[in-house]
């Protein structure tokens, strides 16, 4: 940890510590647009059967609890506030502090799947699971329903899977951090990871009001 | 002293910097990593080319006698998917583009070394799901996939073929993602956007294609395995759902991707022929624009895939005009490489061949494009040879052209040896023969009404089919007499200089083969791009 250099981890083939970082930040932004590009396939699916069975989807959205949906939405918000403060931390070389906060993201995080979950298993109960018995109890045009549905397990799951990834990975960023890995001079996967973290969170506050909040009738 | 007991010691490459099995599997190294995929590829060309000949086998007689209908539908679906995703896609990119577009901007590696070994371990675990598929008895819905037939009613392996292409997808993307990174910043001091060799230009153009277009076929084929493996309704109108979703989307990625699969190839080709005519190319500017403006118009284009799809006929108006716009930067480009080609020096060598193959072949491929592209003769065309005729024009004729010219360009700077300059000549000459005589009669074939994908047809139209069917052996003799003597020349061919040909470009301005970071010394770039000779340049002036 002499030089400069060595203190910000300079591979073999960048010329200094700011070319490296820049070629990560780029990286990153980049693999964002085609993560934006993936959920994008689904959202025009959305789009365009929204638009094709409104009435479908109206009352099949109906079905989503919104209360579940509203307390999840600020599980996931909240956990990119720690996000947020861990790269903070990491950056002025707090590493107890960048430890609590990674871990505070993964205790969200994990939260807010184990409330997804019970949502899923909910629907299982309720046979709102596209397929062979598939039922939706007062839905008009339940044909139409179903891909409501389909939609809302693929997005949902999705971006899940996307959760479930990264929280393996903040397991990883937590050891790392513990071994004191991470300087004010290189954290750069801290900084990366908390863009992929923002942009979980950002997917979920279009997906909350597609799902839950459009047409929403109070009972 | 190890110098002491070996006097001749030989100069250390990327080659043979490191020894063993290990040294390549694990490698980070920019140029290794080609050289496994260049071996992959060529495994899988041969592949798709052994079903390739299958299909000519078959019609080389009216009846279907060879293989019954399913089977057939079996080959042409497994050719398709070889081909496009495992052959055509990463070919350029993934080889030429690997190795050579960070020694072209003076880097030593691409940005993400460790990423880019990633993306070829993702592109064989794709290929294996490929090859099980193969194995385990084939998928018989077309390259396309096209719902509700393959989500609800093929026999074949489809959720494995998709989930092939699925991972695939992965090691285009990040390939992608590598190269823009690396020209926004790994780029030599000196080494401007404008001073970029037009290679580099085309693979930024591409790479822009393959991040934006191939998530949407992952998500888009992510959704197909979940209809036909759970039954999770989003195509198959028996779902409720609309089979015309899926082909938007799949067409969203597959239209641009012919882009993914020719502007490398472009790139390729405009380097051949300034080299060989020792001339700056024409419009450098036009050309590199060029490239930009197909990938953004390649964008616009994929409803031309479904005129007869129940798409609106508005729509497919402005698909038809906006199709015949991606006319004009590829004419651009032909019109820019015959400028170059006027009044300069022409040398034909082996890879100027396949240039000038390459101009004749894409402007027919190009042309017959506009034929597809107009709505009332598209009715008539429809899924008939005229279609495969054209886009195989495009997509061997242009792209594979462009491979070969490339190989045969950069083969002395990969390995440090020639091959044989009479048998490369004559394997040119043999394939775009064999190319024009496979393919050409198609045309014919498909505007009297032949329609894509029967194993069987009218008697009537046996000779031309015998003719294509004779065409396509003497292409395959053609690229078998290459494999041999590239092969033979690791071994037995003459020692290469660092800059056979007289080009102008950084990656012959180090040793064939190069060192394993590329430069003894990071190289400052002071002058344009493509300056020959003090003569050369008032000449121009």
């Amino acid at each position: 940890m002499s030089s400069p250099a060595a203190a910000a981890n300079v591979r073999h083939h960048f010329e200094n510590a700011e070319q490296q970082k820049d070629a990560s930040t780029i990286g990153m932004w980049i693999f964002l647009v085609t993560e934006l590009m993936f959920f994008g396939g689904l959202f025009m699916a959305y789009f365009v059967y929204r638009q094709a069975y409104p009435d479908a989807f109206a009352s099949a959205s109906n079905k989503t609890d919104l209360l579940i949906g509203a307390f999840n939405t600020t599980v996931l918000i909240c956990s990119s506030l720690t996000m947020a403060l861990a790269v903070n931390a990491a950056a002025v070389g707090k590493k107890a502090l960048l430890i609590m906060f990674l871990v505070a993201t993964l205790l969200l995080g994990s939260a807010f799947l184990g409330v997804k979950t019970y949502e899923y298993h909910d629907k299982w109960v309720h046979h709102e699971i596209p397929g062979q018995h598939f039922e939706c109890e007062g839905c008009k045009d339940s044909g139409h329903a179903s891909l409501f549905f389909s939609l809302y397990f693929a997005m949902t799951g999705l971006h899940a899977s996307h959760m479930i990834i990264g929280a393996g990975y903040l397991i990883f960023l937590i050891i790392q951090a513990k071994k004191g890995k991470f300087t004010p001079a290189w954290h750069t996967p801290v900084e990366m990871f908390g863009l992929y973290w923002h942009f979980i969170d950002i997917v979920w506050i279009f997906l909350f009001p597609l799902l839950y909040l459009i047409d929403r009738v109070h009972k | 002293m190890i110098t002491a007991t070996h006097p001749v010691e030989t100069k250390k490459n990327y080659l043979n910097a490191e020894e063993g099995l290990k040294s390549w599997l694990l490698t980070s190294d920019h140029k290794r990593i080609a050289i496994l995929y260049l071996i992959s590829v060529t495994f899988f060309f041969a592949l798709g080319g052994m079903y390739a000949a299958l299909i000519r086998l078959e019609l080389a007689t009216p009846a279907g006698d060879l293989v019954e209908s399913n089977v057939y539908n079996k080959f042409f679906t497994m050719h398709g998917v070889i081909m496009v995703f495992f052959f055509l896609i990463p070919s350029i990119p993934a080889v030429l583009g690997n190795f050579f577009l960070p020694m072209m901007i003076g880097a030593k590696d691409l940005a993400f070394p460790k990423i880019n070994l990633l993306s070829w371990y993702i592109y064989m675990v794709g290929g294996v799901f490929t090859l099980y598929v193969l194995l385990s008895g084939g998928v018989d819905t077309g390259w396309t996939f096209y719902t509700p037939f393959s989500t609800s009613y093929s026999n074949g392996y489809v959720i494995a073929a998709g989930l092939g292409i699925f991972i695939n997808g992965f090691s285009a993307i990040l390939t992608g993602l590598n190269f823009i990174v690396t020209v926004h910043r790994m780029r030599a001091p000196g080494m401007t956007w404008f001073r970029m060799p037009l290679f580099v230009w085309a693979h930024y153009a591409t790479s822009m294609i393959q991040i934006l277009g191939t998530p949407v076929i992952a998500v888009t084929l992510f959704l197909l395995v979940l209809e036909r493996g759970l039954h999770i309704g989003f195509f198959d109108p028996a779902y409720g759902g609309d089979p015309v979703l899926y082909q938007h989307l799949f067409w969203f990625y597959s239209h641009p991707a012919v882009y993914i699969m020719i502007l490398p190839s472009m790139g390729v080709v405009t380097e051949i022929i300034t080299t060989f005519c020792s001339k700056k190319p024409f419009g450098y500017t036009f050309i590199a624009f060029s490239s930009v403006a197909i990938a953004v118009f390649g964008f616009l284009v994929w409803g031309h895939h479904l005129f007869v799809s129940s798409q609106s006929i508005y729509a497919g108006l402005v698909f038809s005009v906006l199709s015949y716009i991606v006319a004009i930067p590829s004419a651009i480009k032909v019109f820019n490489w015959t400028a170059t080609m006027y009044k300069g020096s022409v040398r034909l060598e082996t890879p100027m061949l396949y240039a000038i193959g390459f101009i004749g072949l894409f402007t027919v491929g190009g042309l017959t494009g506009l034929f597809l592209a107009s709505l009332g003769m598209n009715v008539h065309l429809t899924d008939t040879y005229f279609v495969i005729a054209h886009f195989h024009y495009v997509m061997v004729g242009g792209a594979i052209m462009g491979f070969m010219g490339g190989i045969h360009y950069w083969w002395p700077k990969m390995f440090g040896r020639m091959y044989s300059q009479v048998w490369s000549k004559v394997a040119a000459i043999i394939i775009f023969t064999g190319f024009n005589l496979t393919f050409f009669p198609q045309f014919i074939l498909g505007y009297m009404g032949m329609p894509r994908r029967y194993h069987a047809y009218p008697a009537e139209w046996q000779v031309l089919n015998v003719l294509s069917s004779a065409g396509a052996s003497i292409l395959g003799l053609g690229y078998l007499i290459a494999i041999i003597y590239l092969l033979y020349s690791l071994k037995f061919g003459a020692i290469a200089p660092p800059n056979p040909w007289g080009a102008t470009t950084l990656e012959w301005m180090t040793d064939s083969p190069p060192i394993a970071e590329n430069f003894e010394v990071t190289p400052v770039i002071t002058q344009e791009v493509y300056t020959y000779s003090a003569e050369e340049v008032l000449h121009v002036v």
